[in-house]
């Protein structure tokens, strides 16, 4: 078995030289069609390699910090998703203190969990326990305006925003024969295939898009991008199945499943988006959006993920 | 101390509401005295638009506040006399010592500039926004050379809702709108209305 530590900074080495290609052709672009910052494209693109760069050391430093920082980190994401989700929710006055219950508590409880490994309780803590103690405290406050679209928003946004966020922290608790201490480089695999994808689509659109897949949902997603994004993420994630404890026919089929999955985690999100009037989630990664925006895709592939993997190559 | 205080409160509010500023009418670089003008939800109000300002331009900013709710000692008026350097005026205008538009005067020929909130009070009900006392109007007839900006608070009655006392953290923004001012011979209805009106108009939830 090689060491966790140097395959981890081999891997930290080939996003750096994958971001600094990108920033060098982003600078390039720039001085060829928008020397005065006037191809809002162009500048939106550096502003996205720029924001990359920022999200690729921070997510290494977390997992160079391994179970700890993966947790932390993780639980800081679903704390801004949540806050981003939240915002754009009938919440009202009534639900203050279910909404404190849910930032303060049922955040903080789910990631402990987490930490301690307690796969019977944090696979079912959100989807039963807090579904159902949870419209208790918003019963309680008497006003039934709205009630159960104010519940099912509220129990959705967690759903999304920390139970399935925190599957990718949750990867660390699997114990597969034969790939001890490597589960970092798992969670490595995962959120690169994913954004990979999510960044070859928006290639691959840009450069070969005819025909748009969801025109009312997201105008920019086109058939030619998500077959040419998924493919070619899947074919990087087959080159990469030293990551995981996968042959690279199974990486392939894993692959697949995650990008497809994030495609359409991605179009259900833009729905939200849409109903709700807004572009972005945020605005908190320039020339992203908010933390949902970039997430969005993870959220939906990280769960199945965590199962597949537990059902197929975990042991006790 | 104060600077370390400020940078806490303000550290705190960009944690809980990541709070963004939207510059649809003025230039927050400009050096110039300025009477901000809000909505009046909660008491993290001025922290709000204090945090998104350039911290040169925060430093010389002062919000208008009740003395009967800061003067009251302890943690509070710490924060409200030495880390904000408010402009403490009496509300109840039985016993009070000076003009509050005196004051306020003083403060902008000094070459500070105003936070104040023309609703007088927080605005406790459902209501977008209550109607402006004559205060801002007076203010604007003294100094008629300065500009008024209207700025919208955005959800920041959610994060602190009346009577709680945790806030919840949901984003917020803060509108600055295109600056105003009174009108040759305009009177204090009309202005009022005016100015109302132009804050109204940066609220990014107004139907229809």
């Amino acid at each position: 078995m090689q060491n966790v530590h140097s395959d981890l900074i081999a891997v930290i080495a080939g996003i750096g030289l994958v971001l600094a290609v990108a920033s060098v052709v982003g600078f390039i672009l720039q001085r060829r069609l928008s020397p005065d910052g006037g191809n809002a494209t162009i500048e939106n693109l550096n502003d996205r390699i720029r924001a990359w760069w920022v999200m690729a050391i921070v997510m290494s430093l977390a997992l160079l910090g391994g179970r700890t920082g993966v947790i932390i980190l993780f639980a800081i994401c679903s704390f801004a998703a949540l806050r981003e989700f939240m915002t754009l929710t009938n919440a009202s006055r009534a639900d203050h203190r279910t909404l404190a219950a849910v930032f303060f508590i049922v955040l903080p409880a789910q990631y402990y969990l987490i930490w301690i490994s307690w796969y019977g309780l944090y696979s079912i803590f959100i989807p039963v326990w807090v579904f159902l103690l949870l419209p208790i405290v918003s019963a309680l406050s008497g006003e039934t305006r709205n009630f159960l679209v104010r519940i099912a928003e509220i129990q959705w946004a967690l759903m999304i925003c920390v139970f399935c966020v925190s599957h990718v922290p949750a990867l660390m608790n699997l114990r597969i024969p034969g790939f001890e201490g490597r589960m970092v480089l798992m969670i490595a695999w995962l959120v690169i295939v994913v954004q990979l994808s999510d960044v070859l689509q928006y290639v691959w659109g840009k450069l070969a898009g005819r025909h748009k897949i969801a025109p009312k949902l997201s105008p920019s997603k086109t058939v030619e991008g998500f077959v040419g994004g998924c493919l070619s993420a899947t074919l990087i994630g087959m080159a990469l199945s030293f990551m995981t404890p996968f042959n690279p026919w199974q990486a392939g089929l894993m692959g697949l499943v995650v990008t497809i999955l994030g495609f359409l985690g991605g179009l259900v999100m833009s729905a939200i988006k849409r109903d709700r009037g807004v572009k972005d989630w945020g605005h908190t990664i320039a020339g992203h959006g908010g933390f949902i925006d970039r997430l969005d895709s993870v959220v939906f592939a990280a769960p199945i993920y965590f199962h597949l993997t537990r059902y197929f190559w975990n042991v006790g | 101390m104060t600077g370390l205080a400020s940078w806490a409160i303000t550290t705190f509010a960009r944690l809980l509401t990541a709070v963004q500023p939207e510059w649809a009418g003025i230039d927050p670089t400009a050096r110039r005295r300025r009477i901000y003008f809000a909505n009046h939800v909660s008491h993290g109000d001025f922290v709000l638009i204090w945090s998104v300002l350039p911290p040169r331009a925060r430093r010389r900013t002062r919000p208008v506040a009740g003395a009967d709710y800061w003067r009251k000692g302890g943690l509070r008026e710490f924060i409200g006399t030495d880390v904000f350097n408010s402009l403490l005026i009496e509300r109840n205008r039985e016993g009070a010592e000076d003009d509050p538009i005196a004051q306020m005067a003083a403060a902008l020929d000094a070459g500070d500039s105003l936070i104040i909130f023309p609703e007088g009070t927080r605005n406790l009900t459902d209501a977008e926004l209550l109607e402006f006392r004559s205060g801002i109007y007076r203010l604007a007839l003294a100094r008629p050379e300065v500009d008024l900006v209207p700025v919208w608070i955005e959800n920041l009655n959610r994060v602190l809702p009346k009577g709680a006392v945790i806030p919840v953290p949901l984003m917020c923004k803060v509108i600055f709108g295109a600056p105003l001012r009174t009108s040759y011979g305009e009177g204090k209805d009309a202005f009022l209305s005016r100015a109302r009106d132009a804050l109204l108009a940066l609220n990014p939830k107004q139907e229809g």
